[in-house]
């Protein structure tokens, strides 16, 4: 479980949470909505310690994130987080891009690493891509070796910032199929959207952010289509 | 001596030996020179990119002096200065030194560089996956940076082989030192002059091909 209790952060002077309180349960899909520099991403920067925070408490199965006794690096390897930007490591391969973080911080063995790599790359569709360099692959591809690299870690959290975002309309389909396989394998995901219908389709729970603050958070039909926040209103009217 | 008088000798043959002797010091002092130099110049590099305001000043006012004085001025300087000191040493040492400190000021600018070059959205990537500072260094900084920079760090072996001429300022006998010599014995300063460039040539091209291939093979 991952739990947010009353966080506080900022950047300098900027206050960009203010306070948020959150539990995401075992199997859980929560998708978080909310207009831009409403704080969602930085908040999932905050859940696996990327960005520290100012105030409160954040803890994931009972270990508290920011405790500086924590062992982040080990952490960080129960929660897969898929950037907006897909972040392939340019010198590698896609097999060598997923398996780099299971040799080199799990300690698996060469062999092992690239098994599993290879497995993963195969669940994300990209398994006829093994010996490509990610400058050879679509943005699309590239997210969901972004996924695959995650996933490889055998996470039990996994957090999306806006993955679809920096894709062309026609890659974001195959990105979101691949989102939507995670979370019918179970996975507990946080993810950051723009995007209503998976919100809608794939979510338990939505959370509207705004300015720092969670405004509205309940089912996801519930949420989406029967809002009972002005600003989540104003929101949804002008996404849709 | 011929009987006309000549106090100047031909060149000869055994000439061209001594003037390959000298070629492999060249090589000698600027290789030991490039690597150290090197080595710490990336220490220096990582340092002026992640080291704190007070750390990056020091740092920087220090290779500011090294690559503000000329590198024949710090040679003599230097090499007087250990005599005075007391401590003399080769002119090998003395100028190896030197040449190191140099290239390290050169170095340190391209490291920085290459460490800044790696986009840091790649670096939370490789944290978020539990990698450590280190492993982050490892395998994802030096490897992606180093591509970046590599030109520009060949670039700096090959000025620094051509910079290492200025060692004969202080006696040590590499090439340029040599054609000197030669030239004083022969006057066929022409001719010595152009053996001279050629070993430079030499030299410097297989570094700048190999450095070449090294960029293409990591372009693909």
């Amino acid at each position: 479980m991952i739990e947010l209790k009353n966080i506080h952060k900022s950047f300098g002077d900027l206050k960009v949470l203010k306070g948020i309180d959150l539990k995401v349960k075992n199997k859980e899909v929560l998708s978080v909505i909310g207009a831009s520099g409403s704080g969602k991403s930085t908040m999932l920067y905050c859940i696996n310690g990327l960005e520290p925070i100012q105030g409160g408490s954040i803890s994931v199965d009972g270990v508290v994130v920011n405790d500086k006794a924590t062992d982040l690096n080990k952490l960080r390897q129960k929660i897969g987080m898929v950037f907006q930007q897909w972040n392939s490591f340019p010198h590698l391969t896609a097999l060598e891009n997923v398996a780099l973080a299971p040799r080199v911080v799990k300690g698996l063995s060469k062999n092992e690493a690239k098994e599993i790599a290879a497995k993963q790359l195969a669940h994300v569709g990209i398994g006829d891509k093994l010996d490509v360099y990610p400058s050879a692959l679509s943005g699309g591809q590239q997210q969901r070796l972004a996924i695959a690299r995650a996933l490889a870690m055998e996470p039990k959290y996994m957090l999306f910032d806006e993955a679809t975002s920096a894709l062309d309309p026609e890659l974001v389909g195959e990105v979101l199929d691949t989102m939507r396989m995670l979370a019918s394998e179970g996975m507990t995901m946080i993810v950051v959207t723009h995007e209503m219908g998976f919100a809608r389709d794939v979510s338990d729970r939505v959370a509207f952010f705004h300015e720092g603050r969670v405004e509205e958070i309940g089912p996801a039909k519930t949420v989406l289509s029967s809002p009972k926040s002005e600003y989540l209103q104003k929101f949804l009217a002008k996404v849709h | 001596m011929d009987p006309a008088g000549n106090a100047f000798t031909d060149l000869r043959w055994v000439d061209l030996l001594f003037l390959g002797e000298a070629a492999i010091r060249t090589i000698q002092i600027s290789a030991v020179s490039i690597l150290v130099g090197t080595v710490i110049g990336v220490i220096l590099g990582w340092m002026l990119a992640s080291g704190n305001i007070f750390v990056r000043l020091l740092v920087n006012s220090l290779l500011d002096v090294f690559r503000s004085v000329p590198l024949i001025i710090q040679l003599i300087l230097f090499d007087s200065f250990v005599s005075i000191a007391g401590f003399p040493m080769p002119a090998f040492w003395s100028g190896t030194i030197v040449l190191s400190v140099y290239t390290a000021a050169l170095v340190a600018m391209v490291a920085r560089a290459g460490i800044e070059a790696v986009d840091p959205n790649l670096r939370r990537a490789a944290r978020s996956l539990g990698m450590g500072y280190w492993q982050d260094m490892r395998y994802i900084v030096w490897p992606v940076g180093i591509r970046a920079v590599f030109p520009s760090w060949i670039g700096v072996s090959l000025s620094v082989l051509k910079d290492s001429a200025l060692v004969s300022a202080i006696g040590y006998i590499e090439l340029l030192r040599a054609s000197q010599i030669l030239t004083t014995k022969t006057q066929e300063s022409f001719k010595i002059m152009l053996l001279v460039g050629l070993f430079y040539f030499l030299m410097s091209y297989p570094i700048s091909k190999a450095g070449d291939y090294i960029e293409k093979k990591w372009q693909q």
